[in-house]
Formats: C-alpha cells, sequence, structure tokens
C-alpha cells in the first residue's frame, strides 16, 4: 500500500484538477449562452435574405447564374469548420474524420482545403493534404466580417472557375448534449435550399435589374451561410467542452473518493500496526 | 391622396443582430446606381447598396447612418434594409476605423497579389466611409 503522504499529495493534485475543469465547464456554459444569442440574432437577416432570393430566383432564369450553375467537379474546396482549442472531446476529430472522408469520395479529384480552426489546420497540414487557405483567428473575434472575408474569397475563386464544387464540413449545434457533424454544398448553391419559400408576386422596380440584384444577393447569401456555420460550429464547441469538463470533473471526484478510502484504509492499517506493536511491548514487559 | 400615411416605418437589419425600427418621412440611400430617396407611399422598390451613408429624417430631425453595402426593399409603409453592417452615426467607432485605414493603406503601400490589394481596397472604402460620417455628423 503506498505511503499516507503519497496518497494525500495525490488527493490534493486530483482536486485542484477538479476545480479548473469545473471552472472551465463554467466559461464554456457562459460562451454557450452568448453564442445561442448570437444564432438568435443572426435569424432574422438570414430569413429576409432567403425570401428575397427565392422571389428573385423565380422570376430569373437562374440557370445561368455562376453561383448556381452545376459544373462537372473537376476542383472541389472543402471549408472544413473545426475549433481553436482542445478539451472538448471528440469535437474537431470527428470533424477531421468526415473531412477525409469526402476528400476519399473524390479519389482522382483535385480536392483543397480552406481550414477554419487551429485544430483542423494541424491535423491536414500534418497529414500532407493540400490546403488552399487557412484563416486564422476567427473564433478570437467572432464577428460577421471574419465570415464575409471567407465569402468573398471562395465566392471570386468559384466564380473564376478555380474551383467547381465547394463543400462545408462542420458541427451543428442540435443541442447542449448533442452535436451533430454536417456535410452539405455550399456552392454551387442547390437551388431548392434558397427556393423554399413562397414566391411572392408583387411587381417590384429593380434597380438594376432582377438579375443585377440577384447577382449581388447571392453572395451575400453565401457570406451568411458560412456565418450561421461559423456560429454553429463555436455553440457546438462550447457545448462539447461542457459536457467533456463535465465530466472530467465527475471523474475526478469519483478518484478522490477511492484514494480517501484508500487513505483511510492506510491510516487505520497504520493505527492497527502501532497499537499492535504497544500492547506487544506491554505483554513482553509482563 | 389622404389615403397615404406620412411616415414610412423603416427596418434595419445586420447579421450581427441589429434590428431597429424607426418612423421616418424620408429616407435617402446610397443605391448602387446612385443615390436614392424614399417618401411615403412610393412603389414596391428593390435594389443594392454601395458602401455609403443612410439619411433618416424624421420629426425628431436626421439619423446618419455608415453602411458598407447591402440590400434595400421598399413595400408599402415599409422600408427594409438588409446591411451587411450598419452603424448610426454616434456609435461608430473612430479609433478601430482609423486603424483599420491605417491597416488598409499599409497593404496597398505593400503591393502583394491582386487579391489583397483589391481586398484593402475595400477595406479601405469601409473604413473611409465611417470616418466620413462620423464626422460629418460632428461637424453639424
Amino acid at each position: 500500500m503506498a505511503s499516507l503522504k503519497l496518497i494525500r499529495r495525490r488527493i490534493i493534485g486530483v482536486r485542484n484538477t477538479a476545480q479548473i475543469t469545473r471552472a472551465m465547464k463554467m466559461v464554456a456554459a457562459a460562451r454557450l449562452r452568448r453564442a445561442q444569442e448570437n444564432m438568435e440574432k443572426a435569424r432574422p437577416y438570414a430569413w429576409k435574405l432567403r425570401e428575397v432570393i427565392a422571389s428573385l430566383a423565380y422570376r430569373t432564369a437562374h440557370e445561368q447564374h455562376p453561383l448556381l450553375d452545376v459544373r462537372e467537379p473537376q476542383r472541389i474546396g472543402i471549408v472544413t469548420v473545426t475549433s481553436d482549442r482542445g478539451l472538448c472531446g471528440s469535437f474537431n476529430i470527428n470533424i477531421c474524420r468526415s473531412t477525409q472522408k469526402v476528400i476519399t469520395e473524390f479519389p482522382d479529384r483535385d480536392v483543397e482545403l480552406f481550414t477554419i480552426g487551429k485544430k483542423g489546420q494541424d491535423f491536414f497540414s500534418k497529414r500532407g493534404a493540400k490546403i488552399f487557405h487557412y484563416y486564422p483567428g476567427v473564433f478570437q473575434e467572432l464577428e460577421f466580417s471574419q465570415a464575409a472575408a471567407v465569402g468573398s474569397e471562395i465566392v471570386e475563386k468559384y466564380d473564376s472557375g478555380g474551383f467547381d464544387r465547394i463543400y462545408l464540413v462542420y458541427n451543428e449545434f442540435k443541442n447542449v448534449v448533442q452535436q451533430r457533424i454536417i456535410t452539405e454544398q455550399l456552392l454551387p448553391i442547390e437551388p431548392q435550399s434558397v427556393m423554399t419559400a413562397g414566391s411572392s408576386n408583387i411587381d417590384y422596380i429593380y434597380e438594376p435589374d432582377p438579375r443585377g440584384v440577384l447577382d449581388k444577393l447571392l453572395p451575400m447569401h453565401v457570406n451568411m451561410q458560412l456565418w450561421r456555420v461559423m456560429l454553429e460550429s463555436y455553440a457546438a464547441e462550447q457545448a462539447a467542452r461542457m459536457t467533456a469538463m463535465d465530466s472530467a470533473t465527475e471523474n475526478a471526484e469519483e478518484l478522490v473518493a477511492e484514494l480517501t478510502l484508500q487513505f483511510n484504509k492506510a491510516r487505520q492499517a497504520a493505527i492497527t500496526t502501532e497499537i499492535g506493536e504497544i500492547v506487544g511491548g506491554a505483554e513482553a514487559l509482563k | 391622396m389622404s389615403d397615404l400615411a406620412d411616415s414610412i416605418s423603416v427596418v434595419i437589419v445586420t447579421p450581427a443582430g441589429t434590428r431597429d425600427e424607426y418612423n421616418v418621412t424620408h429616407l435617402r440611400a446610397p443605391g448602387v446606381e446612385g443615390d436614392f430617396g424614399v417618401l411615403p407611399g412610393h412603389l414596391p422598390f428593390m435594389t443594392i447598396l454601395r458602401v455609403g451613408a443612410f439619411y433618416l429624417d424624421s420629426d425628431q430631425g436626421r439619423q446618419v447612418w455608415a453602411t458598407s453595402g447591402g440590400f434595400v426593399e421598399v413595400l408599402g409603409d415599409r422600408i427594409t434594409i438588409l446591411a451587411e453592417t450598419a452603424e448610426m452615426s454616434d456609435r461608430i467607432d473612430l479609433d478601430r476605423a482609423e486603424s483599420a485605414r491605417e491597416r488598409a493603406l499599409g497593404r496597398l503601400s505593400e503591393g502583394t497579389a491582386d487579391l489583397d490589394i483589391a481586398r484593402a481596397r475595400l477595406a479601405l472604402a469601409r473604413s473611409l466611409n465611417r470616418i466620413k460620417v462620423a464626422h460629418e455628423v460632428q461637424d453639424g
């Protein structure tokens, strides 16, 4: 049996760890709340945009729009969204695996990555995947302008024919205990994804013309998609960290209980031995 | 024309969650094909905004907003402005705009890839616009 001193030192160590994991859990919970508020806030804009695009797509020949045009995929881009920090369970590794799965689906095509989040960047750069662009620090200052910057680059690359298809791989925030990995197509925009709302038949005056308005709105839609994905992923990351830290705290507490039991057993054994020795000594003197 | 309302409600929506509503008598906004004005009773109208300022006039006076582009829909007695960013003049963070301007100028003087130049130009236009709008109101 380990010495009393050693066990006591371990108990203190594990308690300290539990304190840290508990604090991390609370920080994650606070960030999660803020992330959920941001998601809430982004909704009215997204709805309105979708509604307007739907009614515009309805009255223009949308097949001819480059962002809606389906091309034979020769060069494929994957936007893979991970977190900057670890300690959030299987959050990042699941994304990396799903991304790899998408890559293997196109064995003889040129597949390149747009990485958001340090963890995914590290994973894929170590494995020698082709990384087209890494966007660092997105989650340090999560603002719409970040999404707009990524979006405008992707749209430009797509428009100029550099890429024929763009996929998104990210964690969707389902609820606090559940994240779901989503692989979806960002470009070309699938008409049904923007054509859901009932198209209105109001006769607007368009400036410059319906097509011109649509040309500007579709990139805004892409930016909005990316913004939504960034918010979802951030919320999911915080939720995953909360769960991971919660079970870490629980495990630490269990370990402390176990160690305390061991400590008490050792202490009692020591006392028993001592009494035995005293009694034995007194017996010998008789 | 007594059946026309004498004011229109303007709703400003951004992805960052600004959702403000005002009653105005006149709106002036920077469309892609030039500035335009909207008075109560306008026909349904849709256009794209460029980087610039829009003005909301009401009985209480004039509000100036800086925007980095977006989209406007006029329908009935309601105007919806979907802007990627929109800030009222007194809420503009001048220090931040100034540093964005410095950064953009720095990047332009370095002169790297075409894409970076285009992006820096846009960033410069946005920051200059913010600075201009903030000063416009301060100077009266």
